[in-house]
């Protein structure tokens, strides 16, 4: 008796789940507006990924960032379905990619969300282009796997709608997030309190001097050479970087420099070496000179 | 009684604090040493590199085969990029010691381009061997202070820790005999860098035409800070900081800054001519209602109305909720690299916060393009065959050199990769290479 209760709860929940999941294919949102352009990220890049990937175009990760995988899949599948082969996913781009692909965003955001392996090529079945490991059990029908499934296949109903963070980001040529996460803390420790233009020319001092022929030839050479920045001799560069020191160095490595290209700089107050005044000056912001 | 048991306590805590204090005192000994331990390594292993600099100097100058002279001069570069890498380890920033760091960089400059060079063709010449010459005196010079200050580093047992409280103490600076063999070392150096040495062959060269397009009256402080509120878009009401730049600039410039509750603003204006060279407006932005396409248009007309047209987009980028954009001229289908522009627009309104024309005002000015003297199609046969070539265009850029070259520009791919290859227009020869990396999986940031 109870044995056949639960099996028809069970057969009632993957009915549910199995109706949820069709009306949820049907519902799918189709693009925004938008044009998308190279460089761009969020969720029209992911459904733009997964569509090209579909029709075979993209054999890149999707990750929701128009890199140059991406870029030459829509330009390839522009040449292809007679479109003009300008890489940007605009009107006539995306009404042919809906027409001519599927679009399950379910699976994708799922996929993303637990930070699976995985691949969307149409044809081919979705459970055999994932590393999931979970999916795999399915085999063994035992109770408990299947109650695992639904209560899954719940969770990611519930969350569908909701945007998905991308799970990749752009990174300035040659840097990494982590190079960026140095030269922020070494930014805060020595600049915290300076308006941002002082942040981001304490950037710029840094990389000038990885540019300069007398400084050591790495980010990291010139942050931790020794006696090179208070911050770094007094520990101030281990302390938690806002969110502006970040930016500031973003805007460095990307080409604002409001130092004047600077290698120097100290505040006249504090500074303790005399040798420091006689080089010469170019402009002074917030409390630090620059020099070169 | 209640005094004995007073006293016990009282010597069970002295005891106590005793041990506290000697173990403390024997923790901060270990980590001196271990710095002081860091700080000898990097200055014997200077010492040696330079030793070693200085004979394979010697040896180049000695050798006959050219066979053997290029790697010599490989070797050359390595030693100097080592010592290089052992001054920058040393507490020596901000003691005069630049110029004899500025050696080294130079000297490996000099030996990279001939080492890279075919000598069977291109053999060193007078001047170059002239120069090599002096580079071995120099060295020599170099060698044998440094060696000197090793010896009393030896002898008298001298530590680098107290280098550091030396340069800590402002009251009685450079009264150290390391400082002082330090100083001996760098005047040496600037005696012989005035004269002897061929600049042209060590790369010093500056170059003079910079900032040739920048011209027009000089503005006074009030017409640049009129000229910098029609630039911001800002009236009369916000208060408007300005101050020139000092003899240290490039170029001279008015620096000017806002504050608002909302939003601060900084630009920098030529004083000659009042073309902007950075703009930035710094405020939150935390919404993504504008595509990156619409922002480049936005970008674009924002550029047309500060006169610069006849842009091509190289690159954007969305960096969160902003965008930023690489432009550079489009000179009848050429783009010229060198003079190039960014522009930063934030993609809540589409307004443009931030810009940099300084590659573009220090570079651009009237130049002449010639024709390329090989075809498209010749140049697409040097490129590798396994890369898959998709897009090209002509363009201006800079070589290892400096020099401005026309090169043809590839867009290839190869397995996942994508390469910009830039071929020169005139030769044939590969200039560069370079693998276009824009994206990286999200690393988890450390929780706010």
């Amino acid at each position: 008796m109870k044995i056949v209760k639960v099996f028809i709860l069970l057969i009632v929940l993957l009915f549910a789940s199995c109706m949820s999941m069709t009306t949820d294919k049907h519902m799918v949102k189709a693009f925004s507006n938008q044009v998308i352009q190279h460089g761009a990220t969020g969720d029209d890049v992911i459904e733009l990924q997964a569509r090209l990937q579909y029709l075979g175009f993209y054999n890149g990760n999707i990750d929701g960032v128009f890199g140059w995988g991406t870029y030459w899949a829509l330009r390839n599948f522009q040449h292809e379905f007679g479109l003009e082969v300008d890489g940007l996913a605009g009107e006539k781009a995306k009404q042919k990619l809906e027409k001519a692909s599927e679009y399950d965003k379910a699976y994708i955001k799922n996929q993303i969300r637990q930070g699976n392996d995985f691949t969307y090529y149409g044809g081919i079945d979705k459970q055999k282009q994932t590393t999931d490991d979970r999916g795999s059990n399915d085999q063994n029908p035992n109770q408990q796997t299947d109650n695992n499934q639904t209560t899954q296949e719940q969770q990611q109903n519930a969350t569908t709608n909701e945007d998905l963070q991308p799970s990749a980001v752009n990174v300035p040529q040659g840097f990494s997030q982590n190079d960026i996460q140095i030269m922020a803390n070494a930014v805060h420790g020595e600049a915290r309190g300076e308006p941002y233009e002082g942040k981001v020319a304490v950037a710029a001092v840094i990389l000038n001097r990885v540019e300069s022929s007398t400084f050591p030839n790495t980010v990291s050479g010139v942050i931790f050479e020794p006696r090179a920045f208070t911050a770094v001799s007094d520990g101030q560069i281990w302390l938690e970087p806002d969110d502006s020191a970040e930016r500031a160095v973003l805007d460095a490595i990307n080409g604002w420099d409001p130092s004047g290209e600077a290698i120097y700089y100290y505040n006249p107050n504090t500074a303790t070496s005399d040798w420091i005044f006689s080089r010469k000056t170019i402009k002074k912001i917030g409390k630090h000179i620059f020099a070169i | 009684m209640f005094r004995w048991v007073v006293i016990g306590v009282l010597s069970i805590g002295l005891i106590g604090v005793s041990i506290w204090g000697y173990q403390e005192h024997q923790e901060k000994n270990e980590v001196m040493i271990q710095a002081e331990n860091a700080y000898q390594r990097s200055f014997h292993d200077l010492a040696y590199h330079l030793d070693l600099l200085h004979d394979k100097i010697g040896s180049a100058l000695a050798m006959n085969s050219r066979e053997r002279l290029s790697p010599q001069l490989v070797e050359i570069w390595r030693l100097t990029s080592q010592a290089h890498g052992d001054v920058g380890q040393l507490p020596l920033a901000f003691v005069p010691f630049n110029k004899t760091e500025e050696f080294l960089s130079q000297m490996g400059d000099f030996s990279y381009r001939t080492a890279v060079r075919d000598l069977d063709q291109k053999p060193l010449n007078d001047e170059e061997i002239e120069t090599l010459e002096s580079l071995y005196e120099m060295s020599g010079e170099i060698e044998k202070e440094i060696r000197s200050v090793q010896n009393l580093v030896l002898k008298d047992q001298l530590r680098w820790m107290d280098v550091q409280l030396a340069l800590a103490n402002k009251d009685e600076p450079g009264d150290n005999t390391i400082l002082d063999g330090f100083q001996t070392v760098e005047n040496k150096v600037e005696g012989y860098s005035e004269g002897k040495i061929h600049s042209s062959l060590m790369g010093t060269s500056s170059k003079e035409d910079s900032y040739q397009m920048i011209k027009g009256d000089k503005f006074n402080q009030s017409d640049a800070k009129q000229k910098m509120r029609e630039i911001l878009g800002i009236n009369q009401e916000i208060n408007l900081n300005i101050e020139k730049t000092g003899e240290g600039a490039k170029v001279s410039m008015y620096s000017g800054s806002f504050q608002t509750d909302k939003k601060s603003g900084y630009l920098d204006i030529t004083e000659q001519g009042g073309y902007p060279v950075t703009v930035m407006i710094n405020r939150t932005v935390d919404r993504t209602n504008v595509s990156l396409h619409e922002a480049t248009q936005k970008a674009k007309t924002y550029l047309n109305k500060l006169d610069f047209n006849d842009l091509a987009l190289v690159e954007s980028n969305q960096y969160d909720h902003v965008g930023v954009f690489h432009f550079v001229p489009n000179n009848e289908d050429v783009w010229v690299y060198p003079d190039a522009i960014q522009v930063k627009v934030a993609l809540d309104n589409g307004n443009v916060i931030g810009m940099v024309a300084k590659d573009y005002l220090e570079n651009h000015g009237e130049r002449d393009i010639p024709k390329p003297t090989i075809s498209e199609k010749e140049a697409r046969e040097v490129v590798n065959p396994n890369v898959e070539i998709q897009d090209h265009h002509l363009a201006v850029i800079e070589d290892d050199t400096g020099v401005e070259v026309l090169t043809y520009v590839f867009l290839g791919v190869k397995n996942q990769d994508t390469y910009k290859i830039f071929v020169n227009a005139e030769n044939g020869t590969e200039e560069r290479v370079e693998r276009l990396k824009q994206k990286e999986v999200k690393y988890e940031k450390r929780k706010r």
